[in-house]
């Protein structure tokens, strides 16, 4: 019986890969030949989605960018015995794309079939709880600080104070809450992981829950990734069912239990305040801070809020300590990251690496510049609240400190290229309409700013006192950014104003009567 | 895409209450009686105010706060078009202006025939793939101007 690996994860599926897993399963049965198909998360190499892979003795040999059209003459190739074909990638843990890689965070993902215990606990799984529920509370804080761990959503706060801070906090009780709600665009890894080793941000979650004395998890997904709440809901039961999760986890005494909540398409609740007022059943509005969600958060409790990213992160600290993980990176940005490499690029994908490669490696090497072919003009890092970036600061290390220093922002390390046909002051013009759309209402800098900041971009595009307009907008920016009350008015000057800084040319009088 | 039931009092108390012992139940009642009825209707706020013990003005704020909550019903189908930067990046801004413009309907309009709702979403998390879209409950990445038309005759057929 030969297994066949072909991904699930949503982009595989938005790229064709049902059709594939159907038309093979339907060929092989009418050839006779014995194959077993396992759904698989993905690899990370979107541009050969659809893939498959094809278990031999020297290893999973992949196919890429396969359509049903191929099937047939994959077989003729022989490809269940890793025949030779034009969609043939050889190995694919040879392949460029995912050799340069250190896989800690997604070692699992693309590999395992999500749902399967046994493939979780054949991949190291559950070897950080065991291990944190041995050494208890205070060395599994105290691994986790030693690890260096920032929070990966983006503002990169300390993983182990947060936790310490949480666990110190008198309560009757206290929470974990894990933020699901990727909303930035260019950003995938949350939901990757979700549908490809969900067990692993159970475990996360449950090493967290130990480690604070908390008793129940909530996970707060965004509506728009259907897929991913699906098979972390089934994951949920099955853990569940294994004792991995209720009233005595592992057989420690310790009881905590997660239970799945979806959003309802509001970008702010992204931010963790809003989050919890949308977990409490109220309108997203923002909280002013403080008191911090680690003192008072849920339900007024001390609440541990972590993203997805920082969770799944957390085994392998357990699993192989603190100073293993902070081997890895550069400064005071340690261990890896999962960038997702996003928008007009060749080979878009994501890929795992330790802090600290540049920017340009990231989207030249790597990415392989724009997939039009074109050259590459601006790359906008960290979601719609990142700054946009020009070739000329492609030296820039993927690194916290090394792009706020070119007031820029890794954000949840997602990287969103475009080519020269890219008009910056329509780009700029978006991220205030984006905020208007999105602000949750409760400051006057982003509510009213946001508004009033698209109407001065459409006077500048429109050529319109051009020069008193950008006088006007970079003033406003300031407001923005000084006077909001959290990151979504505070961050939105920021693809504005490095918009106007690096790409002057696109705001300029002659500019706008040329677009006309 | 699945049929909404027409909106019936009795069976969304039931829900309410079915929901209600919940910590914070209020977006997973908003959720289940979308999922039934399509849409969460006028008559929600006052049903949801009593079981939770809270004003109506309280509830229609939270019902108006989120995107995702249909105050009509929609269309037989929904298309959610991708409008975030990975999506722009390649050609999503002007992919959906063509499709609005044949189709004759603005952001979250319906077609006359009552087909096909279009709305914008903002991220779909397929931006290594870009443009994307959603057409009810399918994901469908590398759009263009072909591909969309097909997806959409597919469905309408």
């Amino acid at each position: 019986m030969t297994r066949i690996f072909i991904s699930k994860d949503a982009a595989a599926l938005a790229l064709g890969a049902d059709k594939v897993a159907v038309k093979i399963a339907a060929e092989a049965e009418a050839r006779g030949v014995a194959i077993e198909i396992i759904r698989t998360g993905s690899r990370g190499m979107v541009f050969l989605e659809p893939l498959v892979e094809v278990e031999t003795p020297a290893g999973r040999i992949g196919y890429g960018s396969v359509k049903a059209s191929d099937v047939a003459s994959l077989f003729e190739a022989g490809f269940t015995a890793g025949g030779a074909h034009a969609r043939g990638i050889g190995k694919t843990e040879d392949h460029p794309f995912f050799a340069r890689q250190t896989r800690l965070t997604f070692a699992r993902c693309g590999i395992i079939d999500p749902v399967s215990l046994d493939d979780y606990a054949s991949l190291a799984g559950w070897r950080g709880l065991r291990r944190a529920i041995e050494i208890g509370p205070a060395a599994t804080i105290a691994e986790v600080a030693k690890s260096g761990l920032r929070g990966r959503g983006g503002a990169g706060f300390p993983t182990g104070i947060k936790w310490k801070t949480v666990a110190d906090a008198p309560a009757d009780r206290r929470y974990i809450v894990c933020n699901a709600d990727e909303g930035d665009s260019g950003t995938f890894a949350d939901r990757m992981i979700m549908e490809g080793d969900p067990f692993a941000l159970i475990e996360g979650m449950a090493i967290a829950a130990v480690a604070v004395g908390a008793s129940k998890g909530y996970v707060y997904l965004r509506s728009e990734y259907p897929h991913a709440a699906r098979t972390f809901q089934q994951a949920l039961e099955i853990a569940r069912g294994a004792r991995y999760l209720g009233s005595d986890i592992l057989g420690s005494g310790h009881a905590f239990d997660i239970e799945l909540r979806i959003g309802a398409g509001a970008y702010v609740c992204g931010e963790e305040t809003s989050l919890l007022e949308s977990l409490e059943g109220k309108r997203g509005v923002v909280r002013a801070k403080p008191p911090l969600p680690a003192h008072k958060g849920l339900f007024e409790r001390p609440t541990v809020v972590n993203n997805v990213l920082s969770l799944v992160a957390i085994p392998t600290i357990l699993d192989r300590g603190g100073e293993f993980y902070a081997g890895f990176g550069m400064g005071r940005s340690r261990g890896t990251m999962p960038l997702q490499i996003a928008g007009n690029i060749r080979f878009g994908g994501l890929f795992e690496t330790a802090f600290g490669l540049t920017l340009g490696e990231i989207v030249e090497d790597i990415g392989g510049g724009t997939a039009s072919g074109r050259p590459v003009r601006a790359v906008q890092c960290g979601g719609p609240l990142g700054a946009y970036f020009p070739p000329a600061f492609f030296d820039t290390p993927f690194d916290y400190e090394a792009f706020a220093a070119r007031d820029g922002l890794i954000g949840h390390g997602g990287l969103v290229v475009f080519d020269d046909t890219v008009e910056m002051a329509k780009m700029a013009r978006f991220a205030m309409e984006f905020c208007a759309i999105e602000s949750c209402g409760k400051c006057t800098p982003c509510r009213i700013g946001s508004t009033r900041g698209v109407e001065v971009m459409e006077r500048i595009i429109g050529g319109v006192k051009v020069d008193e307009n950008i006088a006007l907008i970079e003033d406003l920016c300031q407001t923005m950014k000084f006077g909001s009350l959290c990151a979504l008015g505070g961050l939105a000057p920021y693809p504005v104003l490095s918009a106007l800084r690096h790409f002057p040319e696109d705001f300029s009088p002659r500019h706008a009567l040329a677009a006309e | 895409m699945l049929e909404a039931t027409p909106w019936n009092d009795a069976r969304a108390v039931a829900i309410v209450n079915e929901h209600a012992g919940l910590e914070g139940p209020m977006l997973p009642i908003l959720h289940a009686l979308q999922h039934e009825f399509g849409h969460v209707g006028e008559a929600a706020a006052p049903l949801i105010a009593n079981a939770l013990n809270l004003t109506r003005a309280e509830v229609h704020g939270v019902i108006t706060f989120y995107h995702d909550f249909r105050r009509e019903p929609a269309g037989r189908h929904v298309l959610k078009l991708c409008r975030g930067e990975a999506c722009q990046s390649t050609g999503s801004e002007a992919l959906a202006q063509d499709l609005l413009a044949r189709l004759g309907i603005d952001w979250h309009g319906l077609t006359p025939d009552g087909e096909l709702t279009v709305e914008p979403v903002y991220c779909l998390g397929l931006c290594a793939c870009s443009p994307a879209a959603l057409l009810d409950d399918e994901v469908i990445g590398r759009l263009d101007a072909e591909s969309l038309a097909e997806a959409l005759d597919a469905v309408r057929a």
